[in-house]
């Protein structure tokens, strides 16, 4: 008697293991963070433990929980997006720093506007830098078939030099003491919290948002055309879909709510535009938006449990135990779950074969 | 400071700064000529680097931290094979999975070794004779064993290709891997073979950064350099020698805004760090622009093999 | 009786869903031609990539000069003398063929040899009348040409069992009689040869023992001159077939629906791909295009189809010109489209039935609330369709992935056919289909002409043009090379026009004169 493993293509991928996948990768993941942490003579239950206490453990650490979601459940949104149309875009980053640009140009302009003007003048300065930044690409894609992945992720760098090189220099505030910061905003520019947390409104703009893509993405007509494109770009022109132009306008909306994402970051949490605006949202939102399989509402529970997974990092660092236990924690789920797929789309199967 | 005096400044360090940009962009060239794409190389340098930079130090031999480096780089490159070749994953999100695991991982190892020097990196040899031919010497022959090694690495990869029959293999199940399987080519183990190799590659390129070209660790230190290689690749349509070449133009827009910053020029640093970035995107942009959005590329590159796919 | 060179004994392989191979039994004898007759689904390929190596059996034995062997990769296959020539070829397209040749060579030296082989090749080659250059890249090649690189690497790794899956799908006649003499010189050199088809005729040519599948079943297994043609044809459907088709006698068609005058279109790597063609289609006419795949059959399906520019000429659709119209545009107008790429192109493989249906008419106010699409509209005449057409399908909110080729066929005709279109482009449509599959596909193609539509039939399959045509031109080189009533087409004349062998123009003309 021999055992046989094989594997079986599925029929229909599993939807159960939709489920299971993630959940396990989120453990194995763990697991493996273990491993370095014991080989660096840390306890992991220790440092697993101070991590989860520090981020859902009190009323300021939930707090922080969702202030960190908030830019993750907006970049998350912006990426899967392009995602659904097979448009990699991994420019999450750079798209949020050049809204988080564009919206400051306003309340450092004109300080004085009312807040009526300020704040949905701030969303749209936002949009439109978040959105440009993201047709760049779209359009040297959509002309020239160049590879959006390595455009827009040169253009992240660009971005963040960009807005340093505005703090260091024309935009610092001249009574900063040379710091390089932007002058504070005036308080028209700051999206109103919920009671006295730093949660701001940025939450409800995401959960509409989620509403919304949910709508566009699975009923509208719109969104069955991105559909069939990210499917089979040649169905797609076989059924007389304009490809160029869905790839500008999905581009131009997933850099859009990127770019939002940064508006609310200084308008929300920091108050005027300064350098390290965003730890890495733009690429944590693109484990989160794999993970909950571009799903909005899932996208919205997953974004929490990684805004969790940045507070305990930052938390642990008092531990002396370096914060970059998060980043690694979160690359570490993203390939169980990738390695994971395998199991939706085929089946293990163990016989036992007679052999003569 | 003469006009040769500064051209030979540029050029020579051109040739340092392009350098790790050649050794990952060579592990990406092997990588996707036997069909499968990595975007893991920003992560795969970042791991070599610190894991080089920690043997280097541990050890105090930086010959043992190279080697340290391109086995880490190695082990990155196992991951990604069982993830691609094996269990057929989307080779774009399990780079991107290689990338992000690479910056968390090596910034959480390395964060005790920021600010600690290297005993013995790698320096400057000038080869006899040929160190002091004018103007190319200088610029050519009084760089560190790396870099010969690196030009040596081309060499063989260019003959490789182009004349031996383990090349001819390499490049057949990049191409149609169902060919080369029908053939008795054993497409899952070389795909295997050679994605290690890729991230080995990757590995040594960032530890030339950690070990030789800036001596020291820091987070983040590659800076996009792992993509601008795989950007290059495009350009250089897969062949050894166009990486050569490709990436000392890299690193020579790199080395010119420093020089450039250095000979009083008076534009902020911010937009010369820039233009390596750019630079990437106007050249992919040329490259394809020139060739109508038609490459060369591995005919199969990015797809999963499956025998039994019906 | 002498030993077979290879038996196989009770082979079962199962695909998900399919047993595609139950308990076949077979053996092949040295020096001998032996074809494996089936339709299309009846598992010959499956059998005979069991035999390579390339799939793994789930029971049954394989023996070779009497003993077991295990083949767990194609390696193990080759080293056992095996070799296949399979329907899509195994060539690397930027190679040379002399590369390609090595690429198959079972012991080599680290270092390629330049000149040696090559030589080599040429001897080879002419030992067996298979003249190749060794220094073309493969791409540059004929399918003949290429199929017989393939044959020559066999043969030169020592292959004794040759294994040529369905070879002729893709030849001319002619081609097809000279690869006939070409095998017998092989089984006479001492070879096994197997010969996979679904053509009874050829079996009868050139095959000495005939083993029939049926339904992944041996339903008979014989010497080819101890049997009779219609036997086999019992043997591998089944039941009897009755072939007939009635045309729209001349002059009954309607008004003119397509006229191309003198239309160019580039190929997709940018070179001439289409050239100087003229056509005119008429109503509830079918125009059938006979060529070898390649000849420029998809640029003209694409420029008909806006997919694909058209760089001089122009394009009438009923009386206006619609050159360089978007392909939504003439979808719009009637003109519909069943392209070769069923799954991928024609159908979504990841999309449902519903979806699939909705692929050209979602836009439609019928299927939409404002902007939003109308599920419950959609599913509702997807059913219909479904019903009327008889298609298979596991339930309307699947994949389409797990659906049969005849039954995707089916869906995706029924979808273009429910669009009421004025002109219809359908290209191979019976490629890969069973009897069954094939009989009614080609029934919904004649009602469609019957009903006024103007039919573009491109297929490679000389039987089915002849069958459903009114017309037949024949494409090479991207020119249509010749056009005739379907009352004067000579056969063997296709043939040479399909392999590029015709008289000039001029000379036709002048030796019409005398």
């Amino acid at each position: 008697m021999a055992m046989a493993i094989k594997l079986e293509k599925r029929l229909n991928p599993s939807a159960a293991m939709n489920v299971i996948v993630p959940v396990l990768s989120i453990i194995a993941a763990f697991l493996v963070g273990a491993v370095f942490l014991t080989l660096t003579d840390r306890d992991p239950l220790e440092v697993y433990t101070a991590m989860f206490k520090g981020a859902l453990g009190s009323r300021y650490g939930l707090a922080e929980t969702v202030v960190k979601a908030i830019p993750l459940m907006l970049c998350a949104l912006g990426i899967s997006a392009a995602f659904r149309m097979q448009l990699w875009n991994i420019g999450a980053e750079g798209q949020f720093y050049m809204g988080a640009f564009a919206a400051s140009w306003l309340p450092l302009t004109y300080p004085q506007a009312p807040m009526m003007l300020m704040l949905p003048g701030m969303a749209l300065l936002g949009c439109i830098g978040g959105g440009l930044w993201g047709l760049v690409p779209a359009v040297l894609r959509a002309r020239w078939k160049v590879n959006e992945i390595i455009t827009t992720l040169m253009l992240n760098y660009v971005a963040i030099l960009w807005v340093d090189f505005l703090v260091y220099g024309p935009w610092k505030d001249p009574k900063g003491f040379n710091f390089p910061l932007t002058a504070k905003f005036p308080a028209a520019a700051a999206l109103p919290n919920f009671g006295d947390s730093r949660i701001h409104v940025g939450l409800i703009i995401a959960v509409v948002l989620a509403a919304a893509f949910w709508l566009i993405f699975e009923k509208s007509r719109w969104g069955f055309e991105i559909k069939v494109i990210g499917a089979s770009e040649q169905a797609a022109r076989y059924a007389g879909m304009n490809i160029r132009r869905n790839i500008y306008w999905v581009m131009l909306l997933s850099g859009a709510v990127c770019g939002l994402a940064g508006m609310a970051e200084v308008s929300g949490i920091v108050g005027r535009l300064q350098p390290n605006l965003s730890p890495g949202y733009g690429y944590t939102a693109i484990i989160v938006a794999w993970l909950s399989k571009l799903n909005p509402a899932a996208i919205l529970v997953v974004s929490i449990l990684f805004g969790a997974l940045q507070v305990g990092g930052f938390f642990v660092q008092t531990m002396g135990v370096p914060a970059s236990v998060a980043s690694m924690l979160q690359g570490a789920v993203l390939f169980f779950v990738v390695g994971g797929e395998f199991l939706t789309q085929y089946r293990v199967v163990i016989s036992r074969k007679e052999v003569a | 400071m003469g006009e040769q005096a500064f051209f030979i400044a540029i050029f020579s360090s051109a040739v340092v700064a392009g350098t790790p940009i050649l050794y990952a962009a060579l592990g990406e060239l092997v990588t996707e000529r036997a069909g499968v794409t990595n975007l893991g190389v920003e992560g795969m340098m970042l791991i070599g680097a610190v894991s080089g930079f920690m043997a280097a130090i541990v050890t105090g031999n930086s010959w043992i931290g190279f080697v340290a480096a391109m086995l880490a780089g190695g082990v990155m490159g196992l991951i990604h094979a069982v993830l691609t070749v094996s269990l057929r994953a989307n080779q774009v999100v399990s780079g991107l999975a290689l990338t992000l695991f690479g910056t968390g991982l090596s910034g959480y190892l390395g964060k005790s070794y920021i600010g600690i020097p290297v005993a013995e990196p790698f320096r400057g040899v000038s080869l006899p004779l040929l160190g002091d031919i004018p103007f190319i010497g200088p610029i050519l022959f009084r760089h560190d064993v790396l870099i010969y090694l690196s030009w040596l690495i081309v060499l063989a990869l260019w003959f490789f290709l182009t004349r031996t029959r383990a090349g001819l293999y390499l490049q057949a199940i990049g191409e149609n891997p169902g060919a080369a399987d029908s053939l008795g080519i054993s497409v899952f183990s070389l795909r295997y073979f050679y994605v290690i190799v890729g991230g080995m590659l990757c590995g040594a390129g960032g530890a030339y950064l950690s070990l030789a070209s800036a001596p020291s660790w820091l987070e983040n230190m590659t800076a996009g350099r792992g993509w601008i290689a795989v950007a290059l690749v495009i350009f250089a349509l897969w062949k050894p020698g166009r990486a050569l070449v490709g990436s000392y133009l890299f690193g020579g827009i790199d080395a010119l805004g420093f020089h450039l910053q250095a000979a009083g020029v008076h534009v902020s640093h911010f937009f010369l760090q820039m233009l390596p970035y750019l630079f990437t995107i106007a050249v992919l942009t040329a490259v394809m622009a020139r060739r109508g959005g038609r490459l060369a590329a591995p005919g199969s590159l990015g797809i999963p093999y499956d025998r039994e796919q019906r | 009786m002498k030993q077979p060179l290879v038996q196989m004994r009770g082979i079962v392989k199962k695909f998900p869903g399919v047993v595609a191979n139950d308990q076949v039994d077979l053996d092949l004898f040295a020096g001998e031609i032996h074809a494996l007759l089936g339709e299309n689904g009846s598992g010959k390929s499956t059998i005979m990539s069991v035999l390579a190596g390339l799939y793994k059996p789930d029971a049954g034995e394989i023996l070779v000069d009497g003993a077991p062997v295990s083949f767990g990769s194609p390696r193990d296959a080759i080293a056992a003398g095996i070799g296949m020539v399979h329907q899509h070829f195994k060539l690397v397209e930027p190679f040379t063929v002399a590369q390609n040749i090595q690429l198959g060579e079972r012991k080599g030296s680290f270092l390629l040899s330049d000149t040696g082989i090559r030589q080599e090749i040429k001897e080879f080659a002419n030992r067996f009348g298979l003249a190749i250059n060794p220094d073309s890249p493969v791409w540059q090649l004929s399918v003949g040409e290429k199929q017989r690189v393939e044959i020559v690497r066999m043969l030169y790794r020592g292959s004794r069992v040759l294994i040529l899956d369905e070879p002729t799908a893709v030849l001319t006649p002619q081609e097809t009689a000279e690869l006939f003499v070409n095998m017998r010189k092989m089984a006479a050199a001492g070879c096994a040869v197997v010969f996979i088809t679904h053509k009874m005729n050829e079996v009868q040519e050139v095959a000495d023992r005939v083993t029939v599948l049926r339904s992944g079943k041996v339903s008979g297994s014989m010497l080819c001159r101890e049997v009779h043609a219609q036997e086999l044809v019992w043997l591998m459907v089944g039941r009897e077939i009755v072939l007939n088709a009635e045309r729209c006698a001349n002059g009954q068609c309607g008004g003119e629906i397509l006229a191309m005058h003198d239309v160019h279109a580039q190929n997709d790597s940018g070179r001439p791909g289409l050239s100087e063609v003229v056509l005119s289609l008429r109503a509830g006419q079918i125009f059938g295009v006979a060529g070898v795949a390649g000849n420029g059959q998809k640029e003209l399906a694409e420029v008909l189809t806006g997919l694909r520019a058209v760089t001089k000429g122009s394009i009438q659709f009923l009386g206006e010109d619609v050159t360089g119209r978007s392909p939504s545009e003439l979808i719009g107008r009637g003109i519909s489209y069943v392209p070769e790429d069923r799954l991928g192109m024609g159908l979504v493989p990841s999309l449902d039935a519903v979806e699939n249906m909705l692929l050209k008419s979602y836009t439609q106010p019928e299927f939409s609330h404002g902007w939003l699409i109308n599920r419950k509209a959609a599913e509702a005449k997807t059913a219909a369709i479904v019903q009327q057409y008889n298609v298979k399908l596991a339930g309307l909110s699947q994949p389409v992935r797990s659906m049969s080729g005849g039954n995707l066929q089916k869906l995706l005709l029924a979808r273009e056919i429910s669009e009421h279109p004025k002109l219809i482009i359908v290209v191979y449509p019976a490629r890969g289909l069973d009897v069954g599959a094939t009989e009614s596909i080609h029934k919904l193609l004649m009602e469609l002409r019957d009903q006024g539509t103007a039919i573009l039939l491109i297929s490679e399959d000389l039987d089915e043009l002849m069958k459903l045509s009114d017309r037949v031109g024949v494409m090479f080189g991207g020119q249509i090379v010749g056009n005739f009533p379907i009352e004067e087409v000579d056969l063997e004349e296709v043939g040479l026009l399909m392999m590029g062998l015709f008289r000039s123009k001029e000379e036709r003309i002048h030796g019409d004169g005398h």
